[in-house]
């Protein structure tokens, strides 16, 4: 079997009494449209969370591309090609959304390290900024501080910063979160239009958005995993639905 | 061995009367900042302004030791009240910078207003009859106003430890700690809770400037001589504990003491680089969430 | 590529270009030099401290570490300086550099153990690390001279040839000198990428280690660069007095260049520029009318800063500019 684009065996975190994650297997496969649903509380950001180093595991491994990362602090996953949005904005919000996504570049590019030559000589990575912008739709706010612009824009900048780091794997944390209805449309437009190579996992509670764009679809209950498998599977199951008796649709 | 005996006992009984008035004055800041979150520089200038008061009081207008405490601790809590209802209040959730400015801009203020109205010189404390001389513990004599000095210290961690467990504010007061916004939705009126909390942390800060006057001399740069002190007290204790503080301002009193004794010629040295130690160690405090 | 976007495209790379009002300190300076001849003692001694001011800018204003330790470093500088010049090494440059380099070591290895905590924890680190240092200045009275303060500087002629004079002459233009050096070095690090990325810690350190930053290094690095400045200013005062008292660690000292730089204003480099001067000068002012009650004065002006202007000066500006609608 070739190595996933991620893959978690045995991941176990617990605070106190409280277990978020319980002995969790899961594979992210290169290229995938993979969603991870559950009801509130099921350990979903957790999971991210452990998975990208922000939070340490109580057991188990985590393999990016079949390498073994268990032990990297976050940026080295990132430096690996592992990216995730965060599910509130977590942006420069006093900076421009130009120099948000230039510094995001500007570490993959190992430019950041640069402390003779002014940051405007780095000519080509504010242009590949730039483009990036311009091909999502935010050329014209470009210069503009984050703080103004209206909150799906601000989603949008989220997700050009992650894409600025040209992931590998591409973690999304409920990237219509918070967005009104009416700019919802141009963000699920994006992800459908990402590239073929990433792998792709969205934490999503949007059911419409989960089953329009996704190809596998994992649930997880209570820090463990419920079942996985295609978007049909899902829908039928009863045990699915009996998980999701009593939430209201998320529209 | 009866002579170093002798010696580790008195040591342990100064630094423990020093432990007490540290952490008479630094409990009600370790409160206000796991509440609040607000770092308040200045809390010793709560200390300082009862020492002053009481001082004043007793020396200039002949009031007897305890009328001039008891009436020193209420003038600097309800004076504390007006402080954190006119300026404090606006910065609370605000940037930590703002709040080391704000209460620098304080120290410095309570320095020289000190030195304007009293003087350059540390004030004169006359201590009561009956804190006076020696009192027979049994195995030995001991200083009568050390003793009483660790015998409040005593008494108010305990009075403090029941208040917190045992009382509807105390209640409030832990909750909100452990989480501000659900304490919040659970309908505690946050900001009643925050003046009073200050309020009684700032008048308990002026029983400790007062009752610990000759530990700690009331002079004009007291709050900024011994604000290291009170900070490694609620540091290393844990912001937001009634225990964590007490058990800081044991190990700081007492180890305080015993360096300064057997190595005077390195004096607080030791004192920082344990400090540094205990911080590492535990970097929320002894006691603090973990 | 439409014109317009070209074009903020240029502006946006064009940031770090001299501005012409970039000129007017030095010109100040300059024509400070000329007019006012009987206080040059005192404008030396203002050039040096804008070092001091500059380098906690760098790690206050650019990268975000709130420290009240600085004078650690800066007195760190001032005692190497001045006990090299008072037993019998007295020359100018490289006693300063010497300072710079025993600073800078002070500040990589203090920064390394402590700069993994944040919050009250790191504030009372840097405190304790300055309270240190105080304590064995203070203690270490063969070398240090302790309360009394370091007796016996002698401090070489520059380069063999500049004395320092009574009038301070030599003075001046020796501090001059090296805040000229100075300021190039950190307007090019704050302008770089290096810099840029300080600002995003500043702004937002949980968005930077998702972009893969190596954060904690930063901060190390500009931690020890800040300490490196700070012992040069520390280095500076000591040989243009030719004395070092022990409130070059004090608490105050690290108070009080704080209360400097937020005058001028945080993160905007001329800061350093603007409130070092109008302190000090007020200071010098207020010690011939009324020494004794300058800090309540200054700490009133300060609570009222925070109040009403927590930008400082530049802040004050800025925030105007925004009003009318300027970039």
């Amino acid at each position: 079997m070739s190595a996933a684009g991620l893959e978690t065996q045995g991941l176990c975190k617990s605070f106190g009494a409280l277990a978020v994650a319980s002995a969790i297997d899961f594979r992210l496969e290169r290229g995938a449209r993979h969603a991870l649903i559950g009801p509130n509380g099921a350990g979903k950001t957790s999971f991210v969370n452990l998975v990208t180093g922000a939070l340490r595991p109580g057991a188990g491994r985590i393999l990016l591309g079949g390498e073994d990362v268990t032990s990297l602090p976050q940026a080295a996953r990132v430096k690996r090609g592992l990216v995730r949005t965060f599910q509130i904005n977590a942006l420069f919000r006093r900076l421009s959304v130009l120099e948000n996504v230039t510094l995001a570049i500007a570490e993959r590019d190992g430019v950041a390290e640069d402390f003779v030559r002014p940051a405007g000589r780095h000519r080509a990575v504010i242009e590949e900024a730039f483009a990036l912008l311009d091909r999502l739709g935010l050329a014209e706010e470009a210069v503009r501080p984050v703080s103004e612009l209206a909150y799906g824009r601000q989603r949008m900048t989220e997700i050009a910063v992650a894409l600025g780091l040209a992931p590998k794997v591409l973690l999304l944390d409920e990237p219509a979160a918070g967005v009104p209805s009416g700019e919802t449309a141009t963000i699920i437009d994006l992800i459908e239009r990402l590239p073929a190579e990433i792998s792709v996992l969205i934490i999503e509670h949007d059911m419409e958005l989960v089953f329009r764009l996704a190809r596998r679809i994992t649930v997880l209950v209570q820090g463990s995993v419920l079942i996985e498998g295609t978007p049909r599977e899902i829908a039928d199951d009863p045990r699915v639905r009996q998980v999701y008796l009593g939430e209201r649709r998320h529209t | 061995m009866g002579d170093f005996l002798s010696i580790a006992i008195s040591i342990a009984f100064h630094g423990l009367a020093l432990a007490m008035v540290l952490y008479l004055i630094s409990v009600g800041l370790s409160v206000t900042m796991g509440l609040m979150g607000f770092v308040n520089l200045a809390h010793g200038a709560f200390a300082m302004a009862g020492g002053y008061a009481m001082t004043t009081l007793m020396n200039r207008y002949g009031v007897p030791f305890w009328l001039a405490l008891a009436a020193a601790v209420v003038i600097v809590g309800l004076a504390s009240l007006v402080l954190e209802r006119v300026l404090y209040r606006r910065f609370y959730g605000g940037g930590e910078l703002n709040q080391v400015l704000l209460t620098m801009g304080l120290i410095f203020m309570s320095v020289g207003a000190a030195t304007y109205l009293w003087g350059p010189v540390a004030q004169p404390i006359q201590l009561p009859q009956a804190l006076r001389g020696q009192i027979d513990l049994g195995v030995r004599d001991f200083p009568v106003y050390r003793s009483f000095l660790i015998l409040c210290g005593a008494l108010l961690v305990t009075a403090l430890w029941l208040a917190l467990e045992r009382t509807r504010f105390g209640v409030r007061v832990r909750a909100a700690v452990d989480n501000l916004a659900m304490a919040q939705t659970l309908g505690v009126n946050t900001s009643r809770l925050f003046a009073l909390a200050f309020g009684l942390g700032s008048a308990l800060a002026a029983l400790g400037g007062g009752l610990g006057a000759e530990l700690l001399a009331i002079a004009p740069g007291y709050a900024l001589d011994n604000l290291v002190y009170f900070l490694i007290v609620v540091a290393v204790g844990g912001l937001g504990s009634i225990r964590g503080p007490f058990v800081a301002a044991l190990i700081l009193g007492v180890a305080d003491t015993a360096f300064k004794y057997a190595a005077p010629e390195l004096g607080a040295f030791f004192i920082y680089a344990l400090t540094m130690g205990l911080l590492l160690w535990r970097p929320r405090g002894i006691f603090g969430p973990a | 590529m439409p014109d317009a976007r070209r074009s903020m495209l240029d502006a946006f790379a064009r940031r770090h270009r001299l501005h012409v009002l970039e000129a007017l300190p030095w010109g100040v300076a300059i024509a400070a030099y000329f007019a006012f001849p009987d206080y040059l003692a005192l404008g030396a001694q203002i050039l040096a401290v804008i070092i001091f001011a500059l380098s906690v800018d760098l790690v206050l204003g650019y990268a975000g570490i709130v420290t009240l330790g600085q004078a650690a470093f800066f007195g760190t500088g001032a005692y190497t300086a001045g006990i090299l010049a008072a037993n019998g090494w007295g020359e100018p440059l490289t006693g300063l550099l010497a300072a710079g380099a025993m600073a800078g070591a002070i500040g990589l290895l203090s920064g390394a153990i402590i700069l993994r905590t944040s919050g009250l924890t790191l504030l009372m680190q840097t405190l304790v690390v300055a309270a240190m240092l105080s304590e064995a200045a203070n203690k270490g009275g063969r070398i240090t001279g302790g309360s009394d303060g370091l007796q016996g500087m002698d401090v070489w002629p520059i380069l063999g040839q500049f004395r320092f004079d009574m009038f301070g002459h030599t003075a001046y233009l020796y501090c001059l000198a090296v805040l000229a050096v100075a300021w190039i070095a950190v307007r090019a690090l704050v302008h770089s990428a290096f810099g840029r990325s300080l600002t995003g810690i500043r702004e937002n350190v949980m968005r930077m280690h998702a972009i893969g930053a190596p954060v904690d290094r930063r901060k190390l690095v500009v931690y020890t660069v800040s300490a490196v400045l700070a012992g040069v200013s520390g280095g500076l005062i000591a040989q243009t007095t030719q004395f070092v008292g022990l409130g070059v660690l004090s608490l105050e000292r690290s108070g009080t260049i704080l209360i400097m730089l937020i005058i001028g204003g945080v993160g905007q480099l001329y800061g350093a520029f603007i409130g070092v001067p109008l302190y000090m000068i007020a200071q010098d002012r207020f010690s011939t009318i009324d020494p004794t009650y300058w800090y309540f004065w200054i700490g009133l002006f300060m609570v009222l800063m925070v109040v009403f202007a927590p930008g400082g000066v530049l802040g004050f500006f800025a925030r105007r500019r925004a009003r009318r609608g300027k970039p």
